[in-house]
């Protein structure tokens, strides 16, 4: 059971995200880590390989300055090795070039039964790379997965929905996009950061993948400040203020 | 040239079409020509609300006998783009479905995707979407470059849903092709949860629980100042993922926008992902502990206090009312 995840390295979502001025894309040349909703992934894939006895969990990531600080973290999580590509002209990459180039990153990781991503990202979140990187690889794909069984070689899936949850049955290989919280992430060992400094991260540009030039058809034109809510009325509770609260629900007739 | 061949990929269940079809319809139809509705499945007895919301035109791709859209509706997209009838623009809703076909189908037609808007406007053949980024504190204008069929999803409740435009609803089919490697999943059964009282994304109040009620059973607490509102209880992702309550019940980025008279915001923190599922509420009271939670800077009655001692005495005063 050999399983690949796609894992983002994203500017810390804890700071306050910054437009580049001149090209109005996200500013990404701070340090990056490893995208929490990747984390699941991982866990899950590294629970898959586990209960299969036998196989590896490899990463695949795409990041600007050949970075590998989130690769770092998910591979003392337990993944044996990682293709990342990194290439100055990917940079601003829309979400159809990443699917491509993710998708010829799985082309080096080696052979394969199955792909987890996120079913979206924490930072650009158009949550399309998934079932996108499955149209340019050919392959079936579920996303929003709530439980993840391989059996043979099929994967049964709990995918989410609006009312509810499907059980949906699929052939292998294919891509499944996991939804946050849907195992707990183990915290990387002491052992385990220590081994990750070593496991192998192979670096490729995007030419080495086919992937010549990227255009993003749109053009940015303006960026404004949303209108902003009034403020209102905050005050302390003194053990009374419920009474503010049906006076308020009085007043717009809700009670 | 103009923008006069806009498609909407609609859904419809048991004969009633989805509240996110009807709006980018009631939407497509104010920009100007054609507007067909392409729907995923059999549209049967929502083809007339269709019509009534503006679709010229309904595209059915029959049933989808256990197939997920993504696949299986894109594929009857392309075929019918490449036998002649090429749309300028196609609208999705962000959700599951319209996401996974959006995907695929800009793979197909190697196009780029604009995701998670709130707003479109046409001026001559040039296409523009509003985005909120940043938790909603910006907007991003972006025009579309390169060639049509433009591809935009856009989150459910950006756009009120009005019929009344009398079109045609002439029925078309857009039959699947046989879909090879990629055809591989389907859905071998399928669970509804239960919820009584008004749909979360319907109801005029909701009342939402975050991780400052503490524990699993203190949701009660939320459910019954629901009931006492007759509104719908919701919840921070924080304690859908601890598995206090079904993810049906998430307001935000990932789970539901609503958009209610009255938002009751109980011991959530605010964070940009939850915002933006409720920041378009007319009225937000917030309950917290906390002076400084981000969920004050968009409430209009904010209570600094403990939502164990709060909420009691607010549900025993209506209560009390009757
Ligand atoms: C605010 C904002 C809005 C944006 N809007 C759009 C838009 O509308 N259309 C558009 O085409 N692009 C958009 N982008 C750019 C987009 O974020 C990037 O193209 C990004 O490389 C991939 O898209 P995503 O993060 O949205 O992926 P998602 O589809 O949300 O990610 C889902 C999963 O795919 C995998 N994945 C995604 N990116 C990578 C990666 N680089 N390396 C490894 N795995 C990965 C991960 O498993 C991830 O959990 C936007 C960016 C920002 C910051
Ligand atoms: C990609 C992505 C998507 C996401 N999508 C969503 C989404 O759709 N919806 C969503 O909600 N979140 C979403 N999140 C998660 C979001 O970032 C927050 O983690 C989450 O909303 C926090 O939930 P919370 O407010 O309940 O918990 P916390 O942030 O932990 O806040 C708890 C609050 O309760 C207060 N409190 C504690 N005790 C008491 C008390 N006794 N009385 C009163 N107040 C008290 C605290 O002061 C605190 O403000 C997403 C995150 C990511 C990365």
């Amino acid at each position: 059971m050999n399983v690949i995840v796609c894992v983002k390295q994203i500017p810390d979502p804890a700071l306050p995200g910054e437009l580049d001025p001149s090209t109005n894309t996200l500013k990404r040349d701070g340090k990056l880590i490893l995208d929490e909703s990747d984390s699941y992934g991982v866990e899950m894939a590294l629970q898959l390989v586990n209960t299969a006895g036998e196989g590896s969990v490899t990463l695949v990531s795409m990041a600007p300055n050949d970075e590998v600080s989130g690769l770092r973290t998910a591979l003392a999580m337990g993944a044996e090795k990682a293709v990342l590509v990194s290439d100055p002209v990917l940079a601003g990459a829309d979400a159809l070039t990443t699917a491509k180039v993710l998708a010829g990153a799985v082309g080096k990781a080696g052979d394969y039964d199955l792909i987890i991503a996120g079913t979206e990202s924490s930072d650009g979140y158009t949550g399309t790379v998934p079932e996108q990187m499955a149209e340019v690889l050919g392959l079936p794909s579920v996303g929003f997965a709530k439980t993840i069984a391989v059996d043979g070689s099929t994967v049964r899936v709990d995918r989410q929905t609006e009312a509810g949850y499907d059980e949906v049955s699929c052939s292998l290989p294919a891509v499944v996009s996991v939804t946050a919280g849907v195992v707990e992430p183990r915290y990387p060992s002491f052992k385990g950061i220590m081994a990750a400094k070593s496991k192998p991260v192979e670096t490729v540009t995007a030419a080495d993948l086919g992937v010549e030039s990227v255009s993003w058809a749109q053009s940015i034109s303006s960026v404004e400040d949303a209108p902003a809510r009034e403020a209102g009325e905050i005050i302390e509770d003194d053990g009374e203020t419920f009474n503010k609260i049906v006076e308020f629900l009085d007043n717009l007739k809700v009670i | 040239m103009a923008v006069n061949n806009i498609w909407v990929f609609s859904q419809a269940n048991d004969d009633e079409a989805t509240t996110a079809s009807l709006e980018l319809l009631t939407k497509a139809r104010s920009l100007g020509g054609t507007v067909s509705a392409f729907v995923a499945g059999v549209a049967g007895g929502a083809a007339a609300q269709l019509a009534d919301h503006g679709a010229a035109k309904i595209y059915e791709t029959g049933d989808l006998a256990g197939a997920l859209p993504g696949a299986a509706v894109s594929a009857a997209m392309q075929a019918v783009i490449d036998g002649g009838d090429v749309p300028d623009l196609i609208m999705f809703p962000q959700n599951y479905e319209g996401r996974d076909v959006l995907s695929r189908l800009s793979v197909k037609l190697d196009r780029t995707v604009l995701t998670n808007s709130t707003d479109v406007t046409v001026d001559g053949d040039s296409v523009t979407v509003q985005t909120p980024i940043f938790g909603g504190s910006k907007l991003v204008n972006s025009t579309f470059t390169g060639v049509v069929p433009f591809l935009a999803a856009f989150r459910p409740k950006s756009f009120e849903a009005a019929g009344g435009a009398g079109a045609a609803g002439e029925l078309a089919s857009a039959p699947i092709p046989d879909l090879g490697s990629t055809g591989g999943a389907t859905i071998t059964s399928v669970h509804v949860e239960e919820t009584s009282g008004p749909k979360l994304d319907e109801a005029a109040v909701v009342v939402s629980g975050g991780r400052g009620l503490g524990e699993a059973d203190k949701f009660d607490m939320v459910e019954s100042l629901a009931k006492l509102l007759k509104g719908a209880p919701g919840a921070s992702r924080a304690i859908v993922d601890a598995g206090w309550v079904p993810y049906s019940y998430q307001v935000g980025q990932t789970g539901k926008v609503v958009k209610p008279t009255v938002y009751v915001a109980a011991g959530i923190s605010g964070a940009t992902q939850h915002m933006v599922g409720m920041k378009g509420a007319k009225n937000i009271i917030a309950i917290n502990k906390d002076k400084e939670a981000p969920i004050f800077g968009v409430a209009d009655l904010g209570i600094v206090g403990d939502v164990h001692k709060v909420m009691p005495a607010l549900i025993a005063a209506l209560e009390a009312r009757g």
